[in-house]
């Protein structure tokens, strides 16, 4: 299941995470971000939420966060550990890419 | 399975080429490649695409040329392709997937905007150098940037910029633009535009610290460097083929566009053809790319009756 990770519940949802958390930080006017998008949501189905949680979240609409982790390009991916940035990628990829970079979250 | 026809790219080319090759019923297949619907999906409006009465987004232009070759039964495969292999017909491309044989092949890969190519550039990828400015321009709200380059883009980028920025300012190496008359007024006529002629980026300063802190710009006349604050900084100095798939495989020209028969889409391979800004240096228009499209889809079915009747 896809997360809405917005600036009131990120502590929570994210921060807080027991497990990692892959946050695709998008906004609407974004082109790439929506030829991405699509992607992230059939991942969010297909890998188990006990090893990685995935999420999104509007920049538009949460400029705390997206100011807080200096996001300035967009789509933008953090996966937070413990808290903590433990990977961030820009640019949008194919689905492909996406699982090289998760692996390691999977095994 | 051989196909009639295999289109490789996704931008307006390969999109119309897939409708008029659909169409005429030959199952057209289209590899959207590593960027999915090309360089409109980093474009805001799109005011000259003829049909479009109040303009167009380029992602919404992307979207329905890409359903409308659907509809017609265009089969779609969102991978890149790796390798290509023209010795013999029918011809072979290779994904990380698979390996699929076609009679005839659409090359549509585009082009790509050319970087500065500095270090700095690439370390601070994503940290205030951005490569869309349609994406990241909200991120420099009353901010600084600075536009590199002197064409349509870098004029169209500038005043886009200013809908968020404090101040942008344009870096140019020559004391003249090339851009058309239309674009260099709206950016003498824009207050928050300014303009450093002679020069170009020497540095992209803030590596130490994570993020654009400035640029040191090179006197392009008396070769003096100098250093300005800014946080921001967006390239648009021209773009470059996606070609290095097809080094050896067809006839690239010496800047790396593909080559093609004047009028015709048609290479120096039987059946093998290329469309839009790959082979295109001279007009880069969505819409001189989409009749390109076309022309390979007609040019391709006529090559497959030649081919059939071997």
């Amino acid at each position: 299941m896809e997360h809405l990770f917005t600036d009131a519940n990120f502590d929570a949802e994210v921060l807080q995470s027991s497990v990692p958390v892959l946050v695709d930080f998008w906004a609407p006017w974004c082109g790439p971000c929506r030829m991405t998008s699509p992607i992230i949501e059939e991942l969010s189905k297909e890998i188990d939420e006990g090893k990685l949680k995935i999420g999104k979240c509007n920049v538009d609409e949460n400029g705390d966060i997206a100011m807080k982790y200096g996001i300035m390009s967009i789509p933008n991916f953090v996966i937070f550990k413990g808290g903590q940035i433990d990977q961030q990628f820009v640019g949008g990829m194919l689905k492909e890419g996406f699982l090289q970079k998760l692996q390691k979250y999977l095994v | 399975m051989i196909y009639d026809i295999v289109i490789i790219g996704s931008g307006p080319a390969g999109w119309t080429a897939a409708i008029y090759a659909a169409r005429a019923e030959l199952k057209p297949l289209v590899f959207e490649g590593s960027e999915p619907g090309g360089q409109l999906m980093t474009t805001t409006e799109v005011e000259n695409f003829p049909g479009f009465v109040n303009g167009i987004q380029g992602p919404e232009l992307m979207r329905v040329l890409r359903d409308q070759a659907k509809r017609f039964g265009t089969q779609i495969m969102s991978e890149v392709v790796e390798s290509v292999d023209f010795s013999s017909r029918p011809y072979t491309v290779t994904t990380k997937e698979q390996i699929v044989k076609a009679k005839t092949i659409v090359i549509s890969t585009g082009a790509k905007a050319r970087r500065l190519g500095l270090e700095s550039e690439q370390k601070l990828f994503g940290h205030g150098v951005s490569a869309c400015a349609t994406c990241d321009g909200f991120f420099f709200k009353g901010k600084n940037v600075i536009v590199v380059g002197g064409g349509d883009g870098a004029m169209e980028e500038a005043n886009f910029l200013t809908r968020f920025a404090e101040k942008v300012t344009i870096v140019h190496r020559r004391d003249v633009f090339k851009a058309s008359k239309i674009m260099q007024e709206r950016v003498m006529d824009n207050p928050k535009i300014d303009i450093i002629w002679n020069a170009e980026v020497d540095e992209i300063l803030g590596v130490a610290v994570g993020h654009v802190t400035g640029v040191r710009l090179k006197d392009t006349v008396n070769g003096e460097t100098y250093e300005i604050s800014i946080d921001g900084v967006f390239a648009a100095i021209g773009h470059e083929p996606n070609t290095s798939l097809f080094k050896g495989k067809v006839d690239l020209d010496e800047k790396g566009y593909i080559k093609t028969i004047p009028g015709t889409s048609r290479t120096n391979i039987e059946g093998v053809f290329a469309a839009g800004d790959v082979q295109d240096t001279r007009y880069r228009q969505a819409i001189t790319a989409a009749s390109s499209g076309c022309m390979a889809a007609l040019d391709a079915e006529k090559s497959l009756t030649a081919y059939v009747s071997l």
